[in-house]
């Protein structure tokens, strides 16, 4: 019998990848491509979502050349991606209406900062579950609609449609204008501001309050489902489901089971909790999401602890700073002291995230003395990644009524040991690798082979879960909590940086 | 005898030109300094380049000598980047055998656990990560040893090689066979010369050019890993191996 594979194709904020996954969930072969990140402006970051498709045309083909296996060999597409990131397009040529608009970019501050000062907000965050922040899409919509001349004329006409990047690539696998498939799922419409958490439709309201139109939005559907058969790349292949990249390593890590959590070290990181079939209310700054909805079943919830700068914050030291050649080599630099020095450094580069929700701050490196070496610096900004981690933990702990036990980790900075250990000392938890550290792509494999039939049921993929590695704390408590005293006073310090425009 | 390689001469003649002075230079400069073709030039400063032998300026266009250079007799990949490229692999390999990975590199004479995977069973089991062991008792080692002659040379010229069990190879004649077999097949085993009870095979990770920079195996209980007679299952060797090539095709060693 011939081997069949599953398709993941994981389009992150700073590549894309293609990964195929056999039965028991194991890598059988991974292809990827970055594309170029664009800062024209301070706080404006945006991606070409033509490279961006050329670049899955490119890598799907090459994966399935790697595992040296024929495109009819894959039962399902599954896609994850970069959640927020907001691209308008032309229905009729498929050409992107400029760059997409990355979840990372400020742009919309002050339209953002003035329509949450109006009194709709606090419904607007009631019925999403999300604040109005220039994380989320609807903003950049209404920024786009606004600032291109003609646009909104041509969005009202449905000459133009709006998405995030799961969206722009099933349209363009499905056939783009001839014929593609204009969706999104219930992760991805969550994160915009415009779906009501309950229905899981959109909501006039909301678009009237955004001045979205709604003949510019894609439909909505489960995040599991046979969307349409593939028409271009790998033809006739069907695609099996899309989510957001948190909700895929959710789904990736099992955490089928309200109470479970993971967190998806990344670019940014995210720590989601599964709260079962009803969503539940933040009172201590996290999110409440969608966490996936399996076809007709009732749609599974999540709370979120969204840390915008995590391993941004690693690249901007290799990139930004050359200190380092690549991101791993972080640790060998941090390894060449025995601690910080004295020296914090909290990356609020677009504002904080979670728990504070602060847009108005920007990035501080405090404690500088002619004491800090380069090494200090690093440790620095690892412990950044692991002091975030505790702040969303306490509001996770403090809106559930129970302490996390132990963290599961996935995500790229998982390989870095100085990090997970430093995370299991700040947290005072066991801090648990799984056996794939590629997540988010497993997730995104997991739900479109669920769709067609390709795994049964959840708990035959539970039962591919094993653990590869697992961190103990061994802190000093009293050295823990003057240490995340001094983050905290850190923190303090990157508030109210940025003044708002003068009209 | 064949005669020296030119392409080789050229690319020394480069690497001393940038020496020189100031140290960057244009593509045309070189060229022109050394009358050659600029599609010559460029292609031989592409392949420094991939090597890290010479960088680019993205700014100017005007190349350089490379990092890689100044600790060419140090460390050429940092064992963090190994990790990390290689962690994928080295998961796909646990599940498939069912053993705990290690991925190793030399150290001062022995090897460095850089990377461990638990064995896929979920028991209580820790980290081992920046331990050291022997070279010549485990595969791992064993691996280290085959394609790093002045480091074997080392550990021969030492009084004795220490016996960790009764199947530790003490003798240095069985050792130099023992590292030949091992060149010759591209991998290496061990059976209870380090730990009564345990196994192991390992293949060497391999990367620009074909230069071994780790190893990578998997290691259990012995009559998990070896049949009756001692040898290690095939199967086993087979997904070491396949893992070995994975991790060396993305460090950049394309014939393996």
């Amino acid at each position: 019998m011939t081997e069949r594979y599953v398709m993941a194709v994981d389009q992150g904020t700073t590549s894309t990848r293609c990964i195929l996954f056999d039965h028991s969930g194991r890598l059988v072969s991974v292809t990827q491509r970055e594309h170029k990140q664009h800062f024209p402006r301070p706080g404006w970051v945006e991606h070409d979502a033509m490279e961006i498709w050329r670049n899955v045309e490119r890598i799907a083909p090459e994966a399935i050349a790697q595992a040296g296996a024929t495109p009819d060999q894959v039962a399902a597409i599954g896609i994850a991606n970069q959640r927020e990131t907001t691209l308008l397009w032309d229905r009729h040529t498929g050409e992107p209406i400029g760059r997409a608009i990355v979840w990372q970019d400020t742009r919309t501050d002050a339209l953002v900062e003035e329509m949450a000062a109006e009194p709709f907000a606090e419904e607007v965050h009631r019925r999403c579950g999300i604040p109005v922040a220039t994380y989320f899409s609807a903003p950049r919509i209404r920024w786009l609609l606004d600032n291109t001349p003609d646009l909104r004329e041509r969005a009202e006409r449905g000459d133009v449609l709006f998405g995030t990047m799961e969206s722009w690539l099933i349209w363009n696998l499905t056939g783009g204008p001839d014929g593609g498939r204009h969706l999104t799922d219930v992760t991805n419409a969550s994160r915009t501001l415009l779906m009501d958490l309950a229905t899981l439709a959109w909501d006039d309201e909301l678009l009237a309050y955004f001045g979205v139109p709604r003949a510019m939005l894609p439909e909505i559907g489960p995040s599991t489902e046979v969307y349409g058969t593939a028409t271009r790349v790998v033809p006739g292949v069907r695609i099996g489901a899309a989510l957001g990249d948190q909700q895929a390593a959710l789904f990736g890590q099992t955490s089928f089971a309200p109470g479970e959590a993971k967190c998806t070290y990344g670019t940014g990181s995210f720590l989601l909790l599964n709260t079962g079939t009803e969503p539940v209310r933040s009172t201590h700054g996290l999110l409440t999401t969608v966490g996936y909805k399996i076809g007709n079943e009732p749609a599974v919830y999540a709370l979120e602890g969204s840390i915008a700068i995590t391993g941004a914050l690693v690249q901007w030291f290799r990139d930004g700073l050359g200190l380092i050649a690549t991101a791993p080599e972080i640790e060998t630099l941090a390894r060449t002291v025995d601690d910080n020095g004295g020296c914090y450094i909290v990356p609020a580069f677009s504002g904080l995230f979670a728990p504070h929700w602060r847009s108005e701050a920007r990035g501080i490196i405090v404690g500088l003395t002619s004491y800090i070496t380069k090494g200090h610096l690093a440790r620095a900004v690892l412990e950044a990644t692991g002091w975030q981690t505790r702040e969303v933990v306490d509001a996770m702990n403090a809106d559930s009524g129970i302490a996390l036990k132990s963290l599961k980790v996935d995500g790229g900075m998982t390989a870095d040991n100085l990090l997970m250990q430093f995370i299991a000392d700040v947290l005072d938890v066991p801090v648990v690798r799984p056996m794939a550290a590629e997540t988010v792509s497993l997730g995104a494999a997991y739900a479109a082979g669920l769709a067609v039939g390709y795994w049964p049921d959840l708990e035959g993929l539970r039962r591919n879960w094993h653990r590869a590695s697992q961190w103990l704390p061994g802190m000093d408590p009293e050295y823990r909590e003057t240490e995340y005293d001094n983050w905290r006073r850190a923190v303090e310090r990157t508030f109210d940086w940025i003044r708002p425009a003068k009209h | 005898m064949p005669g020296p390689v030119q392409s080789i001469e050229r690319a020394a003649a480069i690497l001393r030109l940038l020496a020189r002075g100031s140290g960057r230079h244009s593509l045309g400069e070189i060229a022109g300094s050394l009358g050659l073709a600029r599609g010559t030039a460029h292609g031989i400063l592409r392949t420094l380049q991939g090597v890290g032998f010479v960088e680019q300026d993205e700014a100017t266009g005007k190349y350089q000598l490379g990092a890689a250079l100044l600790h060419l007799g140090t460390s050429y990949l940092d064992v963090n980047e190994l990790r990390s490229r290689a962690i994928n692999w080295a998961d796909a390999l646990a599940a498939r055998s069912g053993e705990a990975v290690r991925i190793g590199t030399l150290l001062d004479g022995q090897v460095l656990v850089v990377h461990h995977v638990f064995r896929p069973d979920d028991t209580l089991q820790a980290l081992d990560v920046g331990t050291l062991v022997p070279l010549h008792a485990t595969a791992l080692g064993k691996v280290l040893l085959a394609y790093d002659t002045t480091v074997t040379a080392e550990l021969l010229a030492m009084p004795e090689l220490t016996a960790y069990s009764r199947h530790t190879i003490t003798s240095s004649q069985v050792l130099t066979r023992t590292l030949k077999e091992i060149r010759d097949g591209g991998w290496a085993a061990e059976a209870e010369e380090f730990t009564v009870g345990e196994a192991g095979v390992a293949a060497p990770i391999r990367g620009h050019g074909g230069l071994v920079v780790g190893a990578i195996g998997i290691s259990g209980a012995v009559e998990r890993i070896c049949d009756v007679r001692g040898r290690p299952q095939p199967k086993l060797v087979t997904f070491v191996r396949d893992a070995a090539r994975a991790v060396s095709r993305d460090l950049g060693a394309s014939r393996w």
